[in-house]
């Protein structure tokens, strides 16, 4: 999550995307991650693979991602080029699963709400503002708390764990 | 400030004295678990860590469930990763075919978990084993990855919902009908980012077997985890399950709970999930006479021994309706022997049924049972999700053991007091372990 800020158009969605639609299971015998992108939110919209561009940013409304632990679906939305995913709120294991592999997310219920497919949005993660280009309003996301921010600036967990890890063992040589 | 159970046990792992709602923590971690679909990912994230060993060898449980046996060329390479890994890393707990169990029936059955621990799965369903008073919790691969590498877990602190559990479930009525009414009540986001603490007086009631099938659904209300209290039925189970001391968390008088459900168990009906969500809830009553083309029993919600006794007693001396597809999956290897040995199978066969070798096959629509266009199941799973077992265009309703048993025999969903008269339910119960070790 190193870019700051993303616009795109807006693929729209309603409440409860569960990850059978976002990534159905016939296609986990993989974790290719182009593989899994071609068949993003397939059973929903099956032409959202197709037309889907770089930077594009999906809005949905409550419990996003609610479902299995699947991290495919986080990882084909991102291997998709979506660039972000607004929702009124996110199924909490989706929630963390994004964080940790750099999928920026945000929750914003009124925007969320507002903007319809295929209107232009522009995002700033920093400071949580959503721009809806198409229409001219604007809207103010929750921005992360400082131990997630943490986690977002080193990359992800597996880069936060990387530096954990390497300190541990520094203070085990110390002593 | 009082504390809930869950964050006790989370407090417990962080070495602090107290954690209150919304903090974020790291906590240390009694378990990390994977499956043939999750790990792979999980695996290829630990070795981007670039540690040389896992943070404990016997504490880190992987399983062959969901493609397994294998199922086709791209799923035997992913078993085969997984499997790679646990020698090349030693892992304890690995378990091949022949010796595997859907992983929420099996990881218990092990003794891997016990009252007090703390505990990932790369797997959502992984809230199962708050039916022994545990903190365990469904996460994602690189959580298990980094987990596997570090044994520590961020978390935030959870909220809590207290659902008070009175009376005893009457007739055929068991812990799938209490948990499905839970989730029609709550709603599929009704516990977002908080715990499901059950408690009250009926939870005596409760066997082991159903606590785990009602933790096992926790997540299909969007819960962190759900959490039951240790009483006599858990220290009967963790003693015939391990040797390993543990520690029963109790919540302060004074803990926080956002908000209260009551449900008296005495008063439910069996219940079931219309598609297509866990939450669109009804009573057997508003659903009979809907045709299905397949009954799926087991799981790791619903395929336990008590489960196939259940379905057993009601198929017992009947056929599978014509045109009907019944499949029966035990969840563990050792389900599956103790259903051998006690007739059930032998039941079942002869039936109509078929009877599959533990794997989560038709439960995700993977394989062994999988819906085609326009076909409408009963399952005793726990999702029905559009497309969850199948063709977008199948249908799923989720039910007990004894309306699947029905529905098979009767050809669409049915009371099954209309096919077979409820005994008393400690027919279906074996006291302290759900399955008799045999030493021979
Ligand atoms: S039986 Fe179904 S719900 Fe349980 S672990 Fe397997 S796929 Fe998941």
């Amino acid at each position: 999550m190193s870019a700051t800020t993303a616009s795109g158009r807006v693929f729209k969605y309603g409440r409860d995307i569960d990850t059978d639609v976002i990534i159905p299971a016939r296609y986990l015998n993989t974790a290719v991650h182009a593989e899994l992108a071609e068949h993003c939110m397939e059973d929903l919209d099956a032409s959202f693979a197709s037309t889907v561009q770089p930077g594009d940013v999906i809005v949905a409304l409550e419990n996003f991602g609610c479902g299995s632990s699947r991290e495919h679906a986080p990882i084909a939305i991102k291997a998709s080029g979506v660039s972000c995913v607004i929702a009124a709120s996110f199924a909490r294991i989706f929630y963390r699963n994004a964080i940790n592999i750099g999928l920026p997310i945000l929750e914003c219920p009124e925007a969320a709400l507002a903007i319809e497919s295929g209107d232009k949005v522009s995002v700033d993660f920093s400071t949580g503002i959503i721009v809806n280009d198409t229409k001219g309003s604007s809207y103010q996301a929750q921005t992360f708390p400082p131990f997630m921010q943490r986690l977002i600036d080193a990359g992800g967990l597996i880069e936060y764990t990387k530096r954990v890890l390497a300190r541990n063992n520094a203070k085990d040589t110390e002593r | 400030m009082g504390m809930t159970m869950t964050q006790k046990i989370l407090a417990a792992h962080t070495g602090m004295e107290t954690v209150a709602e919304g903090q974020l923590v790291e906590a240390r971690l009694d378990l990390v678990l994977g499956n043939d679909i999750t790990a792979p990912v999980a695996i290829d994230e630990f070795e981007k860590i670039g540690a040389a060993a896992v943070f404990d060898r016997s504490k880190i449980a992987l399983v062959p469930d969901h493609f397994a046996p294998n199922k086709d060329i791209k799923a035997a390479s992913q078993c085969k990763r997984m499997r790679e890994f646990a020698r090349a890393m030693n892992i304890e707990h690995y378990f091949e075919v022949g010796e595997m169990g859907i992983e929420h029936a099996l990881i218990p059955e092990k003794g891997l978990v016990l009252p007090g621990d703390a505990v990932i799965g790369a797997d959502s369903h992984t809230c199962t084993y708050g039916a022994v008073g545990a903190f365990s919790t469904g996460v994602g691969s690189t959580d298990m990855a980094a987990g596997m590498a570090s044994g520590t877990a961020w978390f935030k602190v959870p909220g809590a919902i207290r659902v008070t559990l009175t009376g005893e479930p009457r007739g055929w009525v068991s812990g799938k009908d209490v948990v499905l009414h839970l989730i029609g009540a709550i709603g599929v986001d009704g516990a977002l980012y908080r715990s499901l603490e059950f408690t009250g007086a009926g939870i005596a009631s409760l066997s082991m077997d159903e606590r785990f099938t009602i933790a096992n659904m926790a997540i299909e209300a969007g819960a962190k985890n759900g959490i039951f209290p240790v009483d006599d039925t858990t220290k009967a189970w963790a003693a015939s399950v391990s040797g390993r001391s543990y520690t029963s968390y109790q919540p302060d008088d004074d803990a926080i709970y956002g908000s209260e459900v009551v449900i008296d168990m005495s008063s439910l009906e069996p219940t079931v999930a219309a598609p297509n969500l866990p939450s669109n809830t009804r009573a057997i009553s508003e659903a009979t006479g809907v045709r299905i083309d397949q009954s799926v029993i087991g799981s790791c919600t619903n395929g336990r021994i008590e489960d196939l006794r259940v379905a057993a007693s009601i198929m017992r001396g009947h056929k599978v309706a014509k045109g009907v597809r019944c499949i029966v999956f035990p969840a563990t290897q050792m389900i599956y022997l103790q259903a051998v040995r006690e007739g059930l199978v032998e039941i079942f066969v002869e039936a109509g049924a078929a009877v599959s070798t533990p794997t989560c096959g038709p439960c995700l629509g993977g394989h062994s049972g999988v819906l085609a266009e326009g076909e409408v199941a009963v399952a005793t799973t726990n999702r029905n999700f559009t497309g969850r077992m199948g063709h977008v265009g199948s249908k799923v309703y989720l039910a007990s053991p004894a309306v699947a048993a029905a529905a098979a025999i009767a050809g669409e969903l049915v009371d099954p007091s209309a096919i077979a008269a409820a005994p008393p339910r400690e027919r279906f119960r074996q006291p302290g372990t759900n399955v008799q070790r045999r030493t021979e």
